[in-house]
């Protein structure tokens, strides 16, 4: 899991040896429409994470790319094809606490401190209140609000907010780590600080990560690879390797690397080309 | 409550002394406001009653009133406390009725359709105009039939704001739950209740004055002889009209009581919850 060269930068959709951390497939979720008219949100999905790899899920709206986190979640529920995380059917890693997820609004218990709330998935498992201390300093630390831990959740910006929902996801070392355009509301500057953290975070942790955005750039700086979904019905069209090196290696710098801009083209390409441009168009040899 | 839940004491960012100082004043000054308000309307009141000669009948003067009420002081007092107590326990027996119907009615859709038109219903019946049919089921010596109308009238506003504050749960705080895995009971206590607690706590404040107004109302209509309402009843009926007003003194000191009790019981109850 620690060498750069495993699992899945190298190979997309390589079906699943049991170390993948999300499997997904021949995934369709039909909901029951007004008046007997079904939307089908997503059609013949399959999708293959690799322990530690960052995955993003890009594509305009109405692709179903929440839909398919939420699925992976097991926020709800597939209405054909089976997901597996790390293995096991999606609702057994749900209760085994499998993965950490955050979503667009933070969604921390206002009435909690932030120490609290990041210690909240700790406390619902039954960890010992010295343990749970403990990890919340360390995830405070790792997000850098040492100095909030006492603060409520409405002192604190949205972007430091955020922060405290990444720590809070991040509580019990999950080794999956879900995320449902979690900078979505935040401006340009902020979010371009919480990718670089996130980056180094994740470098930390070696979780492997599925991130759904629709900031192409986000998805290009972020990510080992990027799924491009189109909508109507939500499907795969592309999927780009944009192979930009390790996650701990990613500085600012290669935000204006030339081969940020050709990940960029590629995914852009993918998005608006539609299903015809299908495959990995060799971004990572330029 | 939940066990992490901290007090919600201000942040601890000490002030210097000035301004705390000044925000000391200031908020003085906020306590004092109305009360200067208040005596200088009772001052005006008494100088139109006294310069403008104006008959008793009309409008007692402050001072006659403030003498009536300390000479039935002990008679006041009792009253007082038979109106405080039947408006207490008829808060606490509809209260309690009303909680455990809203969190029922959020738990199962059958009970919430069920109860939908009654809650309607009970909110447009006048309900002190059923203290006349109460005495006669209940006999006319007791306060029985006084306390079934506290009861109902306070049901009301408590089962309506619980159940809204049930129904409060944000998307994204259930989807939280469900992918912690959480246990419905620790789904309760962690997010269910901190949000339903403000809304339940603004029913009951609403409620407490309903009470007390309640319970004097439903005097009016006959019943024992022994409340705030009846000796009121009395007193105007018997052209004492300053001992009247001293009675209704009397009532406004209860309901004062009452709001400032349940107003300490919210404090107490959203200490940590407040910033919902």
């Amino acid at each position: 899991m620690t060498a750069p060269t495993t699992a899945g930068a190298a190979a997309p959709g390589t079906p699943g040896t049991t170390a993948a951390a999300v499997q997904v497939s021949g995934v369709g979720r039909v909901f029951p429409g007004e008046g007997g008219r079904a939307v089908t949100a997503l059609e013949h999905v399959d999708l293959t994470v690799g322990a530690g790899e960052f995955v993003s899920l890009i594509g305009p709206s109405g692709c179903g790319k929440s839909t398919l986190l939420r699925l992976i979640a097991d926020l709800d529920s597939p209405t054909s094809g089976s997901i597996a995380v790390f293995g096991r059917p999606a609702r057994e890693a749900r209760l085994g606490h499998d993965y950490g997820i955050a979503f667009q609004q933070a969604g921390l218990l206002p009435w909690r401190t932030v120490r609290a709330n990041i210690e909240l998935p700790l406390s619902l498992h039954g960890v010992g209140r010295g343990a749970r201390r403990e990890r919340a300093d360390e995830m405070l630390a790792l997000v850098g609000l040492a100095d909030f831990a006492d603060h409520f959740p409405d002192q604190l910006s949205g972007g430091m907010q955020q922060r405290v929902a990444i720590a809070r996801a991040l509580a019990e070392r999950p080794s999956l780590l879900l995320m449902d355009e979690p900078f979505g509301a935040l401006d340009e500057m902020t979010r371009e600080r919480l990718q670089s953290e996130l980056v180094r975070i994740c470098a930390e942790t070696r979780a492997a990560v599925v991130f759904v955005t629709h900031s192409i750039p986000e998805a290009v700086f972020l990510s080992d690879r990027v799924v491009v979904m189109s909508a109507r019905p939500g499907r795969i069209a592309g999927i780009v390797d944009v192979g930009l090196g390790r996650s701990g290696d990613r500085g600012d710098g290669l935000r204006e690397d030339a081969a940020y801009f050709a990940a960029v083209t590629a995914v852009r390409e993918a998005l608006h080309g539609g299903a015809e441009s299908v495959p990995s168009r060799g971004v990572e040899t330029r | 409550m939940s066990a992490a839940a901290a007090p919600g004491a201000a942040p601890a960012t000490a002030a210097p002394a000035p301004a705390r100082a000044r925000r000391a004043a200031a908020a003085w000054g906020h306590r004092a406001a109305p009360v200067l308000l208040l005596a200088a309307l009772v001052a005006a009141w008494q100088a139109v009653v006294t310069l403008g000669d104006v008959p008793p009948f009309l409008l007692p003067s402050p001072a006659a009133i403030v003498g009536e009420f300390a000479e039935f002081l002990p008679t006041i007092a009792s009253a007082a406390l038979v109106t405080g107590t039947n408006a207490l326990v008829g808060l606490v027996i509809g209260a309690v009725v009303a909680i455990a119907a809203a969190v029922l009615a959020s738990a199962v859709r059958a009970v919430d359709l069920l109860l939908d038109p009654v809650v309607a219903g009970l909110a447009v019946v006048p309900i002190v105009a059923l203290a006349p049919v109460l005495y006669t089921m209940y006999g006319a010596s007791v306060e029985t039939g006084r306390q079934i109308v506290v009861a109902v009238a306070v049901g009301v506003p408590v089962f309506v704001n619980t159940l809204r504050g049930l129904r409060q749960v944000r998307p994204v705080h259930r989807d939280l739950m469900r992918a912690y895995a959480a246990t419905p009971r620790q789904a309760v206590r962690a997010v269910t209740i901190p949000t339903a607690l403000p809304f339940v706590f603004t029913g009951l404040r609403l409620a407490s004055s309903l009470a007390v107004i309640s319970a004097i109302v439903a005097e009016y209509f006959g019943g024992p002889r022994s409340g705030i309402g009846s000796f009121i009843t009395t007193a105007a009926a018997g052209s004492n009209y300053a001992r009247a007003w001293a009675y209704v003194l009397g009532g406004v000191l209860v309901g004062l009581v009452f709001y400032g009790a349940t107003s300490a019981i919210e404090r107490w109850g959203t200490r940590g919850v407040r910033r919902a």
